[in-house]
């Protein structure tokens, strides 16, 4: 009996989880990242709790947005070499759901451990108690976003010369929507305003990008390839 | 069985051979030959469908392998010289692994594989602790459990000793006996019985 | 029409159109400027500065219409794989990068007057900036990928997730600028709308086509060069070469 779709998707989320949790320290360089951007901040502009929480829902979400850059590089990049990539291209399920299994075991090894640390890191920029839920929720519906658009501009830089950089330049100016809503919210509900506007539109966001981030990042993958 | 009409390949604006013919059938072994930069890879994976013709069609039962796509892919079992293994996965998980993303069942007997191409003692070592001929052995395991028609191989024998060479010589002898096919590229003589032709990419 | 899908034949039709869209494009340009600078009255507001946007209204209205030109020529090379609609898009991406950065410098020289300063976060400049990044992406990436097959195949997908992104971006930075904007500040485009005179909106629709033309002249000058380079080893082009002894002497 041959393996079906779903099964191969296990198999690529568990190889993927199981890897990550050989290579700590790629998993851990992004989150030490995300902790040393924010703790700068205040050292940049002073430490008067006013500042700081007036800046922290924007610093939080650059920095978050940041790290999960800086994380893309190894979604791809190890695969392509050892030619696992290949395989993938190669098996006779369709690359969309396989992209879109690696793009989420990614998240779960990245984005979700952004959210995990978030309300830590905003105690210590003073965001208001009750704009934490928000922070939270905005993140836990943003990184997938960056991970799933960050997917395509990690795809189409393999083993491309000055691959990081460019990664960089192709993929920032795609988060400003989610930047701009997810901070938005954080700063609305830090002044006791409404956040379900800003919650349906990244859900929305989300939404779309589920719907084609992963069809491009598979036809990115097999451009990369050719 | 698989046919190639009028095939033209470029690497950048360069040719690297054009209007190439010629046709597979089961239980025959194609030997292609040429010059290193010749272009047998990029032949291979054109075959494969990773990567795209400047010119002409390959088709599979008649049908073309664009138009096949998933289940032309679930005919072929492609082992380019890149082994597809992770160095930081045992050989076993690697085996698995490579397996299930070709489709086949992963209960199969992945240990059996292990044990025919003589890894069974280094089965739960990480496997970028293996030699180089034995990551070659790990990644033909694949062509083992996968039992897929069609076998594509770019230089399977490299890093291989001798005692395997000889191993594999005779693998590929009983997949053409039942009826498969199989594209190699290699440097190497091939010691295959059953029906094998060469074609050179030297102009 | 087909005859022209082909890079030879493009490459003379494009030889043969550029002088006729260049002289149109020179005409509509004297017309819409002498309309603008001259025969226009001033604003009772802003003055003379406000006839800085008979360049800045079409140089952002263009810079939106390339990207789109580039998503299309690379959707078509991208699924029928036609090399001239791969050309089109790369050689859309400089001038629409030029027509970005217009926009955003004389918008910001525009802001001096109005807002008493060279930048401020306008949800028109700031989509602009964004979109300029954009432009900067592909080209950056096209320019990292030796492989002219590849190079226009990435290319092409990212202008694509772009060309999906930037209603989206366009969106999100005005909904971002009417929250964050103080009372006092009319955006650029609040203020070119309501109060414009037929006086006004004459030059501004002539300029508008100059820049329209402007950009198909140029465009066609760029692919006659890509056709050049990426044809080099054809005999045709190897002909031209001959014939031509400028190029003959600098590759000798």
């Amino acid at each position: 009996m041959s393996q079906n779709l779903l099964g191969t998707a296990r198999c690529i989320f568990k190889r993927d989880l199981i890897l990550a949790g050989r290579k700590p320290a790629d998993v851990a360089t992004p989150l030490a990242f995300f902790i040393i951007v924010t703790s700068l901040f205040p050292l940049g502009v002073g430490p008067e709790p006013d500042v700081l929480s007036k800046l922290a829902p924007g610093v939080l979400w650059v920095a978050a947005l940041l790290a999960s850059m800086l994380s893309l590089g190894r979604m791809f990049a190890g695969d392509h070499a050892d030619g696992t990539l290949e395989q993938l291209a190669l098996s006779p399920h369709p690359l969309t759901p396989l992209v879109f299994t690696k793009i989420l075991a990614h998240w779960a090894t990245s984005g979700l451990l952004l959210v995990v640390l978030s309300p830590l890191l905003a105690m210590q920029l003073n965001l208001p108690t009750h704009a934490m839920g928000t922070l939270v929720v905005t993140l836990l519906l943003g990184t997938p976003v960056l991970s799933l658009l960050g997917s395509v501009g990690a795809a189409l830089t393999l083993g491309v010369r000055g691959g990081g950089v460019l990664l960089s330049l192709l993929v920032l100016p795609l988060y400003t929507p989610v930047l701009i809503f997810g901070a938005g919210a954080v700063t609305a509900s830090a002044s006791g305003l409404d956040t379900k506007a800003y919650f349906s539109l990244l859900g929305a966001f989300l939404l779309l990008a589920l719907a084609f981030a992963p069809w491009a990042t598979a036809a990115a993958l097999r451009i990369s390839l050719d | 069985m698989l046919q190639i009409v009028n095939l033209t390949c470029t690497r950048g604006d360069r040719a690297l051979f054009g209007r190439l013919s010629f046709s597979v059938q089961p239980g025959e072994l194609l030997h292609i030959q040429g010059a290193n930069g010749s272009g047998k890879t990029t032949l291979l994976r054109t075959l494969c469908g990773l990567s795209q013709p400047a010119d002409g069609e390959i088709r599979w039962k008649g049908t073309s392998i664009r138009q096949l796509a998933d289940d032309y892919r679930n005919q072929l079992c492609y082992i380019g010289h890149t082994n597809g293994i992770q160095g930081d996965l045992s050989a076993a998980e690697n085996l698995q692994f490579g397996t299930c993303v070709g489709g086949a069942d992963s209960a199969a007997d992945i240990a059996a594989a292990l044990e025919r191409v003589g890894l069974a003692r280094a089965a739960r070592l990480p496997a970028k602790l293996l030699s180089q001929g034995q990551k070659r052995r790990l990644a033909l395991a694949r062509l083992l459990v996968a039992a897929k028609p069609l076998w594509i191989l770019d230089e399977p024998l490299t890093a291989l000793d001798i005692n395997f060479g000889a191993v594999m010589n005779e693998r590929l002898a009983s997949h053409l006996a039942a009826g498969g096919l199989v594209i190699i590229t290699s440097h190497q003589e091939l010691k295959v019985s059953g029906r094998t032709h060469k074609i050179s990419l030297d102009s | 029409m087909y005859k022209y899908a082909s890079p030879k034949n493009f490459y003379a039709l494009a030889g043969r159109l550029i002088p006729w869209l260049g002289a149109v494009t020179l005409l509509l340009f004297i017309a819409g400027l002498y309309l603008g600078l001259y025969v226009a009255p001033p604003d009772y507001q802003q003055g003379d500065s406000y006839r800085i946007m008979f360049i800045h209204v079409p140089s952002a209205w263009m810079s939106m219409f390339v990207y789109m030109m580039m998503a299309g020529g690379g959707l078509v090379g991208l699924v029928w794989n036609i090399k001239l609609a791969d050309m089109l898009a790369t050689a859309s991406a400089p001038i629409g990068a030029s027509l970005t950065l217009s926009a955003l410098v004389t918008g910001s020289l525009w802001g001096r007057p109005t807002w008493g300063t060279y930048w401020v976060w306008d949800a028109r400049l700031t989509s602009e900036l964004i979109l300029f990044f954009l432009y900067m992406g592909f080209i950056a990436l096209q320019a990292a990928i030796d492989d002219p097959r590849r190079s226009a195949r990435a290319g092409a997908v990212l202008a694509l997730v772009g060309v999906v992104n930037i209603p989206i971006i366009h969106f999100s930075v005005v909904w971002w600028n009417t929250l964050h904007q103080p009372a006092s500040i009319g955006s650029l485009g609040k203020i070119v709308s309501p109060s414009i005179y037929p006086s006004m909106l004459h030059p501004l629709l002539i300029m508008s086509v100059a820049f329209f033309l402007f950009y198909f002249t140029v465009l066609l000058i760029r692919m006659r060069g890509e056709i050049l380079a990426r044809e080099r080893h054809t005999g045709w082009v190897a002909e031209i070469v001959r014939a031509t002894p400028e190029i003959r002497g600098t590759h000798p």
